[in-house]
This record gives C-alpha cells, sequence and structure tokens, in this order.
C-alpha cells in the first residue's frame, strides 16, 4: 500500500504535471504518423502519469481516479480490440491485419491503411497502460 | 517422465542453435531482408499508407503480425505478474 506522501510542493507539482503528460501521452499516440511514437510509447506516458499519482498522492486519492480493476479493464479490452481489428479484414475478404479492408465506409484503401494504423496505435496504448498500470498494482497493493 | 522436460528443453535449445546457422550476418546488404524488401517498404510506404512516418508504417501496417505479437508479449508479462504475485488475502 502506497500512502500519501505529506509534502505540499510533491502534491502541488505532481497534481500540475500529471494532465500535462496524459495530453502529451495522447499527442504520441496521435501524432505518430508525422513523428516518432505510436501505441507504445504513449501508453507507457499515460501507465507513468497514473504510477506519478499513485506515488504521490496515495492509494486511495488514486484508485479513486483509476481502480485497479478497471486499468485490468482497459489493458485486456485494449488487447481484445486489437486482435478484433486484426481479425476484422478477414470477415471482409482481405488478409490477417489487412486495413484496407476495414469496413469503414467513405474511405478508399490508401486512407483506410491511414486510419486503420491510428486505430490499431489507440488499442495498442490502451493495452500498454492497462497492462503496466496493473503490474505497478499487482506490485504495490495488497489485496484488489 | 520425470526427466522428460529437460529432454524438451535441450531439443528446444538444439533446434535454435541449428537455426542460428541459418540467419544471415547482421548488416549484410546481400541479404534477402537488404534487398527487395526494405526497398520496397521505403519506396512505397507514403503511396500505400498514406503515412509520412515510415516507422509507424512499417511496424503498424506492414509488420502489424510483429506488433501484435509485440502487444501480446506485455499482456503476458502482465498476466504471469499478476498470477505470481497474488497473494491471498486472508492476512496481510
Amino acid at each position: 500500500m502506497i500512502e500519501r506522501y505529506e509534502s505540499i510542493i510533491v502534491d502541488i507539482t505532481c497534481r500540475i504535471m500529471v494532465p500535462f503528460i496524459q495530453v502529451f501521452a495522447l499527442y504520441v499516440i496521435f501524432h505518430g504518423h508525422y513523428s516518432p511514437g505510436g501505441g507504445f510509447q504513449g501508453g507507457v506516458l499515460l501507465a507513468s502519469s497514473m504510477i506519478l499519482h499513485r506515488l504521490s498522492l496515495g492509494h486511495e486519492a488514486s484508485y479513486a481516479k483509476l481502480p485497479p480493476r478497471r486499468a485490468a479493464l482497459f489493458g485486456t479490452s485494449g488487447m481484445f480490440l486489437f486482435i478484433l481489428t486484426a481479425l476484422t479484414p478477414l470477415v471482409f475478404g482481405g488478409l490477417f491485419l489487412d486495413y484496407s479492408y476495414l469496413p469503414l465506409p467513405g474511405l478508399n484503401p490508401v486512407e483506410l491503411r491511414h486510419y486503420g494504423i491510428l486505430i490499431v496505435e489507440i488499442w495498442i496504448g490502451l493495452a500498454v497502460f492497462g497492462c503496466l498500470v496493473v503490474i505497478f498494482d499487482r506490485l504495490t497493493e495488497r489485496k484488489w | 517422465m520425470k526427466y522428460f522436460k529437460y529432454l524438451v528443453l535441450v531439443m528446444f535449445a538444439a533446434v535454435m542453435i541449428y537455426a542460428t546457422g541459418g540467419l544471415s550476418t547482421p548488416g549484410d546488404p546481400s541479404s534477402p531482408a537488404s534487398g527487395h524488401v526494405s526497398e520496397y517498404y521505403i519506396e512505397h510506404a507514403v503511396e500505400d499508407t498514406d503515412t509520412p512516418n515510415v516507422v509507424t508504417a512499417l511496424l503498424a501496417d506492414y509488420r502489424g503480425f510483429d506488433t501484435l505479437g509485440e502487444t501480446l508479449v506485455i499482456f503476458t508479462a502482465t498476466l504471469a505478474c499478476v498470477l505470481i504475485l497474488a497473494r491471498s488475502t486472508g492476512h496481510d
């Protein structure tokens, strides 16, 4: 169990930094087409923001923000949706992981591959975020 | 039967060591990976996927299966962590 760190400086600094880290994480995920980054890096940034939150504000305040079971739900649903996105083109006549056969209306195959990459990066970010927070929670808490 | 797992491990190691003989030297310009494959990726990534970042197009589109495996590795590591570190809830 993590107790709250009794220091006004740590408290205020972490409260200010956490939202900015999360916004940067979303930027890294969604800007992966144009700059270094992607689902893994953005997911790790999101998880690190939650871990900073847990370390500085203690488990009571942090579990109210993101319960461990919801983190586990994020991790498993990200993995599940990735596999689902990979399997969807098989139903619509394409190959495994061939995003140009994704059933999104009004897009040509090149745009479908463009947005397919984005969709998959989001699922990767969700899975990595959930998994790392679950590992941290498992290492630090006594029971769920 | 007790030593069966060691037999499996030794056979797996033998297969792996045998397979390393078929790998090309890293950085070899005449290896298959450095031939037409990477040239195709570099030349066609933008027109195929509309993605200026070739690394992203490679990782998420051309080699999506590899990325799926990577995510699965992290997921499996999490499962192993949760199962190994599971504590009984009866006492602290």
